[in-house]
């Protein structure tokens, strides 16, 4: 398929572009196969570039001869188009609706992209997990590096390479993995070196309504425990919904086949529950009546500051598990793919003092989310503006960058980025011209051969240059663990959207 | 110390507010003639003022003991548990007495004693002066003059001595219109804007009732609206809402007429009165008060509270005046009923948008001096200062101050002062310690002979001044850079270190203010310790000049350090795990525009990362 083909109209001129609190811009307008583009074609004038992966939703209006389209992006920007002559209008916003909801990866402007810098470090290979483990391997000998998922044979949405205990082999793993949910067996997330305690996380047990159990299950997580000592299990949904899930053939461990360890439900809410509560939010950002009750009032039904503070609870105690209590902690919910993840990440951001460094943050996300298979491409194919509803979307992603704001703003110095890192990272989770966040896992990924094929966003975001934009200049590294407050009156609303 | 009858009580618990686990300190109760003291087993003293004491309860007893909450006027609340029910009811009564005194003369200020001389006192008073800020403002000028009609607070007992009105006012038309004005505070200049020539004035509703006019009180306003030669028209805003207005007609009072007056455009901003306010703020503490609170809660809390919607109308109000003058170059006349509390808010905020020296430490000062001491809130009633009417108690002011935090957080180069500032003056208008706060007007405060008696505070705050400057300001800017506030409602936030101030756990662990303040008093060690250093040098270079090796020394320090000084920048500097060759090289910059240089760095963020390894490199070399 050509792109040419979708543009029936590549450039009109006389466009009036409108964008909230800034005065109006009026250009030429040109599409090409991947940018929406408006340039005044005066000097430094900014100009714009959009690329239509970015969008969310558009409108049509009209006004005599003068149609309006007005563009919802994912990354919450609204703007408005005026295009002078009714048929242009409407050629050019289907060609927008045709080029921003393709449905074929290979056609993402990342395969299309060429760098306009030098590669100095290649991305790709800047987070490689034997590297990572070599911080562990250092400190204890209790763990090693297993490719038992060379091929993506026993789990899908694992990464061919996972941390497992030393003293548990390949074949016991193979059966776990078909006891855990979609393979995912416990696999190390994290390990602590002061109180020489670990986070693992993994699937739900499949133990069903008739309470199944795995005997090799056991002796995985309970390889991570010293004698006498216990460990917690933390269940990201609330005890009612693990019990529904046996009937769907999962679950939850039962107390009397794992002795040693506690289980704690901490419930943290998935899916369109969590898109339902963006879209509410960013309506009543949007909202310009300027009504203090109806703006608080909507914040409050949107929920999102809930969801905040659950999320960043259930962290908080995972970092107290390991920490105070000096107990080894296995996560899960239902995949392990997105609440769990965000537990665990957000655990790390509390403890360990180099994930809260650039590197270390972005091998975080690497390690955590992109080879742990969360789901990327499904979770952000779309964003607050989309009428049709599915039920995979969600922004778990950003949720969990949320949460790290909200730390960061209660610990101002111990960060080594800043907030535009942040919102840097969100944009390019949802539309960007790297490859990093395509994909919904290691295998797909793979697959697609975008290592080869598209540039990797660490490569960019890496280089002096850009790096220096993104660095909090009150950083002072110290080795503490952070504990956040989760007060309502301590969470805030992140304005970086 | 008739009222005190037991002074000290022993092992009680002091209970922390938030937690669940009725987590508590153990250590010792105090009372003294002025103040509340607990000090904990760590040796922690918490100092209570009996007037900061807004409400003593005692709850019912439990096994532990007697529970004794203490809410506190800066919304610290205790909550003690004495041992003994006794000790427990000495203390309640005691501090009951204590907190609501009868008469001026028994406050805190009439006692303290800062160890100053007679003439170190009254310069404290001297230390703003209006008639210098009206100066300032460039009146008198051809078109306002000063009045000696109220000298002897004869026309306006709530008004100060001097005032100042158009010069074509005669003073049988201010008598006229000031008969024709509630409490007879008739329209005069608050606020003058020297490039725009309009004038922003303030008054009292008008005694209109249904029908009623003064030939007086319109020609007033034709010479308020005449005074300014760009406009012929004026704004006439009516703070309050539409139906408070109307329902004071049926009582004689009321609001112009636009057909009777000449050249005015009414206009109502709708600011709730001072009992709303009051029910607001308690309706919000309560809210945050409770244990254990959920996020949904707390936000339909605020919500029902009403109190961020109150402080956007103010809010709104004061932007519509500083647009009148801007936009316009309109007069603006304001009043609600009184004309001392809305109008005090609404005057004082949109002179601090227009005019960038209020928003400078001794500005706010004035600012506060002229608005609302002498303009005679009522400080007094409204803090609850004695034992008063408790339906006069509102926190107009403290809505204000937040106004103005609202505005500090949306431009924060804008202010020379921090939160800090705001906060210890919201704690001394509570605090009777200081003169300034007491009585509600000018006469009351010269019967009461403050200047004599008590102290100044402003003195007070400039010595410390260092604990309030805002290390992010950019005194560059041109004075009458205006400051136009987005009033989206997300831009409205609770605001935490004002209604939790003593509640250590909720706020963030670091702040990023305190760490650039002591960057810079570092920074200004070692700018003198380099000074230290290169006046040795020299004396050195002095006695031994044939030394070669000290001029090698010289000549590679010297023609270095004024190319580092520009490339090195704060920002750089708190990056890097900083050396200290490193400051000392910085500390070489300027001193005095670091915090612009740094605060342009925030807004760019631009990389200087080759500059600093540059600077970096000829400094190893």
């Amino acid at each position: 398929m050509e792109f040419a083909e979708l543009i029936k109209t590549p450039r009109v001129d006389n466009v009036v572009l409108h964008r909230p609190f800034y005065p109006a811009v009026e250009g030429t307008l040109c599409l090409t196969g991947h940018h929406l583009i408006l340039s005044s074609r005066q000097d430094n004038t900014e100009e714009l570039w959009l690329l239509h992966s970015n969008i969310d939703a558009i409108d049509k209006r009209f006004v005599g001869s003068l149609g309006t389209i007005i563009i919802k992006c994912k990354d919450f920007r609204i703007i408005q188009l005026d295009i002078p002559g009714m048929e242009e209008c409407l050629n050019i916003a289907s060609s927008i609706e045709a080029l921003s909801t393709l449905d074929s990866i290979t056609l993402m402007y990342p395969f299309f992209y060429r760098p306009m810098f030098e590669v100095i470090e290649d991305g790709w290979h800047s987070f490689l997990p034997e590297q990572e483990f070599k911080l562990y391997s250092s400190a204890t000998s209790q763990w090693r590096l297993s490719y038992v998922n060379k091929e993506f044979a026993v789990c899908p949405t694992y990464p061919p390479i996972v941390i497992v205990p030393e003293s548990i082999d390949d074949e016991t793993l193979r059966k776990v993995a078909t006891f855990r949910h979609g393979g995912r067996f416990p696999v190390l997330s994290y390990y602590h070196q002061k109180s020489k305690r670990v986070i693992m996380r993994s699937g739900q047990p499949l133990t069903g309504t008739n309470g199944r159990r795995c005997k090799e299950d056991e002796k995985l997580i309970n390889a991570t425990l010293r004698a006498g000592s216990r460990g917690y299990i933390i269940d990201t949904r609330s005890l009612n919904v693990a019990q529904q899930a046996r009937a769907k053939g999962g679950g939850f461990e039962q107390e009397a086949h794992y002795p040693q360890w506690r289980r704690i439900h901490k419930s943290i809410e998935r899916y369109h529950i969590l898109q339902e509560s963006l879209i509410k939010l960013v309506e009543a950002c949007n909202d310009q009546t300027h009504n203090m009750d109806r703006w608080l009032s909507k914040l409050e039904a949107s929920n999102w500051l809930t969801h905040i503070k659950e999320i960043l609870t259930a962290a908080c105690l995972v970092a107290q598990c390991i920490d105070r209590e000096e107990a080894s902690v296995l996560i899960h919910g239902t995949e392990g793919t997105d609440s769990t993840l965000q537990v665990t990440s957000l655990a790390q951001i509390i403890l360990e003092p180099r994930s809260r460094t650039i590197r270390g943050f972005e091998a975080l996300i690497e390690r955590e989310w992109l080879q742990a298979g969360h789901p990327f491409q499904q979770r952000c194919a779309q964003s607050a503006y989309c009428n049709t509803k599915q039920k995979w979307e969600a922004p778990v992603f950003l949720l969990f960058l949320d949460c790290v704001w909200q730390i960061l703003r209660q610990f101002p110095c111990s960060f080594e980025f800043n907030e535009n890192f942040l919102i840097m990272l969100f944009e390019h989770a949802y539309a960007s011209q790297f490859g990093t966040f395509l994909g919904n896992s290691e295998s797909e990924r793979c697959k697609l051969k975008l290592q080869q094929k598209t540039m990797s966003l660490w490569s960019w975001v890496n280089q002096p240059s850009k790096l220096s934009k993104y660095t909090n200049p009150l950083f002072e590294a110290n080795n503490l663990v952070i504990w956040p407050s989760v007060a309502p009156q301590s969470l805030l609303l992140w304005e970086g959207i | 110390m008739e009222h005190i009858r037991t002074t000290k009580v022993e092992q009680v618990k002091l209970l922390d507010r938030f937690a669940t686990n009725n987590k508590s300190l153990t250590g010792t109760l105090y009372l003294t003639a002025t103040h509340l003291l607990f000090i904990d087993s760590l040796q922690k003293e918490t100092w209570i003022l009996h007037h900061h004491i807004a409400s003593v309860e005692k709850l019912a007893l439990t096994t532990s003991g007697c529970p004794l909450v203490i809410q506190c006027k800066n919304f610290r609340i205790v909550h003690f548990i004495v041992p003994r029910e006794r000790d427990c009811h000495d203390i309640y009564n005691s501090l009951l007495q204590l907190s609501k005194q009868a008469k001026y003369e028994d406050l805190y200020a009439f006692s303290y004693n800062p160890k100053q001389n007679d003439s170190e006192r009254l310069q404290g008073w001297q230390l703003i002066d209006l008639a210098e800020e009206y100066k300032r403002m460039g009146v008198p000028n051809s078109h306002w003059e000063l009045s000696d009609a109220n000298q002897e607070y004869k026309i306006c007992e709530t008004y100060p001595r001097e005032l100042y009105v158009p010069w074509t006012a005669k003073k049988t038309v201010i008598v006229g219109s000031s008969k024709f004005r509630s409490k007879g505070r008739f329209p005069v200049l608050s606020y003058y804007h020297q490039d725009k020539k309009a004038a922003i004035c303030r008054c009292s509703q008008p005694l209109s009732g249904f029908s009623a006019r003064c030939m007086e009180d319109e020609r007033l306003l034709e010479a308020i609206s005449k005074a300014n030669p760009v406009n012929c028209y004026m704004y006439v805003v009516d703070t309050r809402p539409k139906l408070n207005a109307m329902a004071n007609r049926a009582a004689g009072k009321g609001y112009e007429n636009e057909d009777n007056y000449s050249s005015i455009r009414f206009q109502f901003v709708g600011i709730e009165n001072i009992h709303v306010m009051r029910s607001s703020l308690q309706k919000l503490l309560e809210v945050n008060g409770t244990k254990g609170l959920s996020v949904n809660d707390f936000y339909s809390g605020l919500e029902s509270s009403g109190w961020l919607r109150h402080i956007k109308a103010v809010m709104d109000a004061a932007i519509f005046l500083a647009r009148a003058i801007m936009v316009e170059n309109a007069s603006v006349l304001v009043h609600c009923s009184d004309g001392w509390d809305r109008t005090s808010q609404v005057c004082s905020l949109g002179s601090l948008l227009l005019d960038s020296y209020y928003r400078t430490i001794r500005g706010f000062m004035v600012l506060i001096e002229k608005d609302w001491i002498s303009f005679g809130h009522k400080f007094s009633e409204r803090c609850g200062h004695l034992d008063g009417d408790p339906k006069e108690v509102s926190p107009v002011f403290t809505q204000f101050l937040e106004c103005v935090w609202h505005l500090t957080e949306q431009f924060p180069q804008a202010f020379e002062f921090n939160e800090a500032f705001l906060l210890q003056i919201h704690e001394h208008i509570h605090s009777c310690q200081f003169g300034n706060f007491l009585g509600n007007c000018q006469k009351e405060r010269e019967e009461l002979k403050l200047k004599e008696k008590t102290y100044s505070l402003w003195p007070f705050l400039l010595e410390d001044q260092k604990k309030y400057l805002n290390p992010l300001y950019s005194s560059k800017s041109h004075r009458f850079i205006v400051l136009e506030p987005n009033t989206v409602s997300f831009n409205f936030k609770f605001w935490r270190n004002m209604y939790h101030q003593f509640d250590q756990t909720l706020h963030p662990r670091q702040s990023v203010f305190n760490i650039i303040m002591n960057m810079n008093e570092q920074n200004k060690q070692l700018e003198k310790d380099i000074k230290d250093l290169e006046s040795k040098i020299k004396q050195r270079k002095n006695k031994q000049t044939d030394d070669i090796l000290t001029k090698e020394l010289l000549h590679s320090v010297h023609p270095e350090s004024p190319t580092l000084k520009t490339s090195l920048r704060f920002k750089e500097q708190t990056r890097l795990p900083v050396n200290d060759s490193l400051r000392t090289i910085e500390g070489s910059s300027p001193a005095d525009n670091r915090y612009s240089e740094y605060a342009e760095e925030f807004s760019k963020s631009e990389p200087a990362v080759v500059s600093l390894e540059y600077g970096v490199a000829r400094m190893t070399c």
